[in-house]
């Protein structure tokens, strides 16, 4: 992206008279992706700027052409003006078909960059080759050591350097003539960094003939594959914690309802789904800024779920006092129709819902453990939400009222409580809630019409072991799936994984009928 | 109502009613069907399949109202017994198949011959055999009714938590029988059946032969249930309904009562699987979503639980309902179903059977006023 | 009452008959259209439905078939598999349509398959599936895993240089028996165990963490590594937004895809999956007259300009051109008649080559590989020379490399053992 920025800039110093051969614009003007493999070659014959640059916008699928073959460069993904490289005109809105191009040509595209940006002058744009050289996947592929060599001593910036002394230590591992210091030497330099490609070159001097050097690359292999597995046993506790926070976003909301009105809301999957397509519909109105939309989706959805949250709730779930099981039909009733009404206004296929560009990619925390970015929100946002539910459930008027009747709703009445109101309250708040939930499961799964189904009795089993009503209940309890799912998961596949918990949670609740931590202050039988 | 059930003789006039016209219907469907083609009144055999098919669902239906109607559990996973049953039925009917498969295999289903399974697995042994199959059609369902009910009941969970774990129940077994390793067929499950006790299953003789049996089941198990209901665990069974503690304290062990009634309801359910298998032509984890046991549910709701032929009422009009509208409106289907699910809960409480209990209830009042 | 309700219910359902039997006049050729237009499936099935109305109506301009219209009968099988097997019986008893043109999954295929061979049907089947199937009543127009799985491997084998496997599938038949293929296929060519790992999910998996994890982990070893994809339907998403998060994009470890097309596509956020594989028949993005002529028909018929076209909508298009030629030469739309001329019909297909039906009642397709754009659109990167014959019976599976299929005198048999020369199972009548 940094390159093709930089390009940009250039395009404007080039010679206006920037020739396309015959042959080059016959191959890039196939509607055949083999033919490019023509135009590649006949490109990086001559790395000239103005060739790097097409090479570039090649690899960025950004080269496009008219009827009349006449090529055109795109400024940048998003934008719709082009140029002609031969004029340096910019023209603006066309209609042009790409020159399509295949992941292999653009890792041949990449290699033959590669060489001449490591020689870049641009600091940034040699960290990055230099970045690329240590995860490619043939040492083979690797340049030659002279090369190295030569950047070494060109080389100013520390980072760089460093990195660059990596790589060297790499091609030296493949030469055991080297003699012993050497390679051991370039053995700590590996282990320090310790990436893939840095494990197979210390597996590698494992098989050393000599012993001095086979052991300290085993002691190495050992330390590395012992901080591996101690990386990989926090990358499955994150995974868990991460499943474990989708499920208490999704449960929540369901567990205030459940606790506070004794009814469980089988709509409240179908609630998520609004959510979920509430942030579609926003980001359809303003296409141009995802991010922002998405933040604006919070609000949203929570309004758009409370809405029909209550409406459920004024219509149906009131009539139906004191008759729990009907409750539980008469919401199923409603998933189904809120279903069918998302079909047959948004037709039955998923929405495509963006994920916008802060939320992509991970953080690298050691070289084996990196966190995904869009995960580590979801944790931080369900704690968010979880905090703001427990300061209204803890400090505001409605929390107390909500606690009290859920308590007790005889005395709680007594005691001029309108119950009726707080009903309306808790479930729009907990219908609200799971719209919020939507916005955060729309970032990570498909929105379509059984989003809400696929999450629904999961969410179930989450209040159920945690405990109806009880909000620290459905924390832990949902932590504890997700993390239990995942430790599972790798021993006993996906599939294995669900039932197992499944089963063990109808043998939990078997022991603890009112789940983890059960309510305390009701009745004890109804 | 119930207290009048209590007073009531086994054959009461709703049963003898029942009975004879569920009976009249069966005679007068394998009459029709038996009629010329020409015949005006012919009736194909795929419309008796059909029916065959609903009669199937009515029994399911009548095994769902003697836990919901009369022991007042909300059970959202009654399918798995259906479908445990039917897949009993389908082992056996694919072992009866013998060497006739497509890889001619004379003893590994085609499933296993492709996933390279060398040997039968042990609970496969044996069911050629109808009468084990038949054995295994009701203590399946049963064994699996026992060891839950054992678990939940002794320990009393109750109310909208048992029915999220029969919910648990359904959806675990659901995945269960989805995993190939398990070796019933994976997604696909179990199909292409040849033969039913040597008869092949693609003659309209046999179709019209399993229907009428499915409405001489139904009638069986309307009188086992309804003899149940009559004796004093049937009574036990209305009191624990309505007054659970009461019962405890007076002294009766509820949980056996529970027990009792859960496990015969599961037998039945299995067996209205055993019948549903043939007359489909397959059986596969989808039986087992939990969807299904909740439209099974708002079956009797419709028809009005806590009365037998209610149920069956409710899932023959659910059924022919849902069978028009994905013929004539498919979009319009859910929302039928949903609205369905709504209205009969917030205004129908008593469903059909109730409106038409109370129309009997009031015309008899008019004409002993009259009388009078 | 009871007596009373009843009664009305079977005077509904005998003036139903009769008012049928009256009406079904004798000047139109019905023909079934048997997809789910509800539940789960009908996210790929609905566009099938459309697709062939629209066929059906361009014929009827045409002038119809044997001087007759074709009417179609849409039913819903509402991706209720039992339902599938009674609207077929409906449909062949009541309705008596000619031919049907239905299913999308392999169980709907198997539910109704004893209903076609018992009433004689014919159905036209038009989605890629697994293979080891072949019915005298069913023309398979989806491809088989040789005419899918197979090229695609060969791709991935030696244009891209992959050494280390990961087959990722849905556990269900059409991903069990693909993989059990291509690992015989792979270990054939020399791929050890250890550089196969296969795994399966359950329908609708969406939390990927720990396998990508698990996937980026296999393909750290050096070795090029590619994930061979048979995960189904909503799976996808998740799948693929997982492995843009844990950083694997196309060019680190590929992932060839057997079951997401143009029609998943539109419901996916692209950006992630640019550059990741696909193995069809067909793609929307192929350059023909036909294609274009076709896309814009079919826009023009649902009035949507966006409308995508996918691999199953050819198959479809094949289906019904063979079975109107077959019906044509045959002189009539008895399906006797009808199956003995259909063998070795031909027609053009959508990518500018020919489709021929085979004596083992599959068709010959291309193979094309194609890489995801961010337009939601396939670029073919690859395509074999010329169109491949679909094999019924795997050559690389222990039970039936041994078996072909010939519906031609004098074999007339879906399952025949080359070696023992006989007919397996019941089909020999």
């Amino acid at each position: 992206m940094l390159l093709t920025v930089l390009f940009i800039s250039t395009v404007y110093a080039a010679e206006p008279d920037y020739e396309i051969s015959k042959s080059l614009k016959d191959s890039l003007t196939d509607s055949k992706a083999k033919s490019r493999d023509n135009a590649i070659a006949i490109l990086s014959e001559d790395l000239s700027e103005q060739n790097i640059l097409v090479l570039n916008k090649l690899k960025n699928g950004l080269v496009y052409y008219d009827s009349q073959k006449e090529i055109f460069l795109k400024e940048s993904v998003e934008s719709n003006c082009y140029i002609q490289p031969s004029t340096s005109q910019k023209v603006c809105n066309l209609k042009l078909r790409r020159s399509g191009i295949s992941t292999l040509q653009k890792k041949k595209i990449e290699s033959i960059l590669l060489k001449s940006a490591l020689f870049s002058s641009n600091d940034s744009d040699r960290a990055k080759a230099v970045k690329k050289l240590l995860e490619i996947e043939s040492q083979n592929d690797l340049p030659s050591e002279e090369t190295i060599d030569k950047l070494i001593r060109q080389e100013s910036q520390k980072e760089i350097y460093k990195d660059l002394k990596i790589v060297e230590a790499l091609i030296q591992s493949r030469s055991p003539e080297l003699g012993v210091q050497k390679l051991i030497s370039c053995i700590d330099i590996l282990e320090e960094k310790g990436n893939a490609a840095c494990i197979q070159a210390i597996d590698r001097l494992k098989l050393s003939t000599n012993s001095e050097v086979s052991q300290r690359a085993t002691k190495a292999a050992s330390s590395l594959s012992f901080s591996k597995s101690i990386s990989d046993f926090f990358e499955k506790i994150f995974f868990g914690l991460s499943l474990g926070s989708v499920l208490v976003l999704a449960a929540v909301g369901l567990s205030i309802t459940f606790g506070v009105m004794g009814v469980i809301n089988m709509a409240h999957g179908e609630l998520i789904m609004l959510g979920a397509y509430t942030v579609w519909i926003i980001q359809q109105i303003m296409p141009q800024s995802m991010g922002l939309a998405l933040f604006i989706s919070i609000p949203c959805a929570f309004i758009v779920s409370a809405f029909f949250g209550i409406l459920i709730e004024h219509f149906v779930i009131r009539h139906l006092s004191g008759r729990p099981l009907e409750t539980l039909l008469a919401t199923f009733g409603i998933s189904l129709i809120l279903q069918q009404l998302v079909r047959t206004l948004f037709s039955p296929l998923n929405r495509a819902v963006a994920t916008p560009e802060f939320l992509q990619g991970s953080v690298q925390i050691t070289s084996n453990l990196s966190i995904t970015c869009n995960r580590l929100s979801i944790i931080f946002f369900s704690l968010v939400v979880f905090a703001v539910i427990v300061l209204v459930m803890k400090k505001t008027r409605l929390g107390l009222e909500v606690r009290a009747v859920s308590q007790n709703r005889a005395i709680a009445k007594a005691m001029g409580i309108k119950a009726e109101k707080v009903d309306v309250l808790t479930f729009g708040l907990g219908s609200g809630i799971a719209g919020v939930a939507g916005v955060a499961l729309s970032q990570i799964t498909n929105v379509g019409p059984n989003l809400g189904q696929s999450y629904i009795i999961d969410s179930f089993m989450v209040v159920v072991f945690g405990g109806a009503g009880n909000l620290w209940g459905t924390l832990t309890g949902g932590l504890i799936m997700g993390i239990a799912n995942k430790l599972l998961e790798p021993v006993s596949g996906a599939m294995l994984s669900k039932i197992i918990i499944l089963i063990a949670l109808i043998l939990f609740i078997q022991k603890r009928p009112r789940g983890l931590f059960p309510q305390r202050g009701r009745a004890a039988e109804d | 109502m119930n207290e009048l059930i209590l007073q009531e003789k086994f054959l009461s006039k709703e049963t003898k009613g029942f009975l004879l016209i569920t009976t009249l219907f069966g005679i007068l469907v394998v009459i029709l069907s038996l009629l010329g083609e020409s015949n005006p009144l012919h009736l194909p055999v795929y419309v008796v399949n059909l029916l065959g098919k609903y009669v199937t669902y009515a029994i399911l239906a009548l095994s769902v109202d003697m836990v919901w109607g009369y022991l007042g559990i909300l059970t959202l996973g009654h399918c798995v017994f259906f479908a445990l049953g039917g897949y009993v039925m389908g082992m056996y009917l694919t072992r009866s198949i013998g060497a006739q498969g497509v890889y001619g295999d004379p003893i590994l289903p085609d499933f296993m011959v492709f996933l390279n399974w060398h040997e039968l697995p042990w609970y496969w042994q044996g069911l050629q055999y109808f009468p084990l199959a038949a054995v295994l059609i009701v203590a399946v369902p049963s064994l699996l009714a026992f060891v839950f009910g054992k678990l939940a009941f002794s320990s009393r969970v109750s109310g909208v938590y048992l029915s999220i774990i029969t919910q648990a129940l359904t959806y675990a077994m659901m995945l269960a029988f989805f995993l190939n390793e398990l070796g019933f067929g994976g997604n696909n499950g179990l199909t292409d059946f040849k033969t039913l006790l040597g008869f092949s299953l693609q003659t309209d003789g046999i179709r019209i032969v399993l229907f009428a049996l499915s409405v001489l089941v139904l009638c069986l198990s309307y009188l086992l249930c309804r003899s149940v209901l009559i004796s004093k665990l049937g009574r036990l069974c209305i009191a624990v309904r309505d007054a659970e503690n009461r019962v405890r304290f007076i002294g009766y062990r509820v949980e056996n009562v529970k027990l009792l009634i859960f496990v015969l309801s599961a037998a039945i359910a299995g067996i209205a699987g055993a019948l549903y298998v043939p007359q489909v032509g397959i059986i596969n984890p989808s039986e087992f979503s939990p969807v299904n046991s909740i439209e099974i549910i708002v079956c009797v709701a419709l028809g009005g639980r806590g009365r037998l032929y209610g149920a069956v009422i409710g899932a023959i009009l659910v059924h022919i309902a849902k069978t028009c509208f994905t013929n004539l409106m498919p979009e319009f289907w859910l929302f039928a179903l949903g609205a369905l699910f709504v209205l009969v809960t917030l205004f129908l409480k008593d469903g059909v059977a109730g409106m038409i209990n109370s129309w009997i209830n009031s015309h008899h009042a008019k004409t002993e006023m009259r009388m009078a | 009452m009871k007596t009373k309700l009843s009664r009305i219910a079977l005077a509904a359902f005998v003036s139903f008959n009769v008012f049928n039997s009256a009406f079904a006049a004798e000047d139109t050729i019905k023909v079934g259209i048997m997809h789910s237009l509800s539940g789960t499936m009908a996210i790929s099935e609905a566009s099938l439905k459309d697709e062939m109305l629209m066929l059906i109506e361009e014929q009827n301009k045409k002038g119809g078939l044997l001087g007759k219209k074709i009417e179609a009968v849409v039913v819903d099988p509402a991706s209720d598999w039992p339902l599938f097997a009674e609207k077929s019986r409906e449909l062949l008893t009541k309705d008596k349509v000619s031919a049907v043109f239905g299913c999308w999954t392999s169980v709907s295929r198997k539910a109704v398959l004893p209903v076609f061979e018992e009433l004689n049907g014919l159905l036209f089947y038009p989605v890629q599936y697994e293979g080891e199937e072949s019915s005298r009543n069913i023309i398979y127009t989806g491809a088989a895993p040789n005419q899918q799985s197979i090229p695609a491997i060969d791709y991935l084998m030696n244009d891209i240089g992959v050494k280390r496997w990961v087959l990722a599938g849905t556990d269900y038949v059409f991903p069990r028996t693909a993989n059990k293929i291509i690992e015989a296929y792979l270990k054939q060519h020399g791929v050890a165990s250890e550089d196969i790992m296969i795994n399966y999910t359950p329908f609708g998996h969406s939390d990927w963490q720990s396998i990508v994890s698990e996937i980026k982990s296999f393909g750290s070893s050096g070795k090029k590594t590619a994930v061979v994809s048979t995960l189904n339907g909503d799976a996808n998403v998740p799948f693929y937004k997982e492995l843009a998060n844990q950083g694997i994009s196309a060019s680190d470890i590929p992932v060839m895809a057997f079951s997401v097309g143009e029609e998943e596509l539109s419901g996916i956020d692209t950006a992630p999956l640019e550059g990741h594989l696909a193995a069809w028949n067909y793609f929307q993005s192929v350059e023909s007259s036909e294609n274009a002529d076709f896309i814009e028909k079919f826009r023009k018929f649902t009035k949507n300009p966006n409308r995508v076209t996918n691999d199953p909508m050819e198959a479809h298009y094949i289906g019904f051109n063979l079975w109107v030629k077959a019906v044509e030469k045959a002189g009539t739309t008895d399906v006797d008649k009808v199956l003995d001329t259909i063998v070795g019909i031909k027609t053009n297909n959508l990518t500018g080559g020919t489709a021929e039906v085979l004596p083992n009642h599959h068709i010959t397709k291309p193979v094309l590989i194609g890489e995801i754009q961010s337009d939601g659109q396939f670029q073919v990167v690859w395509e074999t020379d010329k169109e491949v014959k679909g094999d019924a019976w795997s050559d690389y599976l222990e039970g039936s490399k041994d078996l072909i299929s010939d519906w031609t005198a004098p074999i007339k048999c879906g399952n025949y053992n080359v070696k023992t020369k006989k007919c397996l199972g019941s089909q020999s009548n």
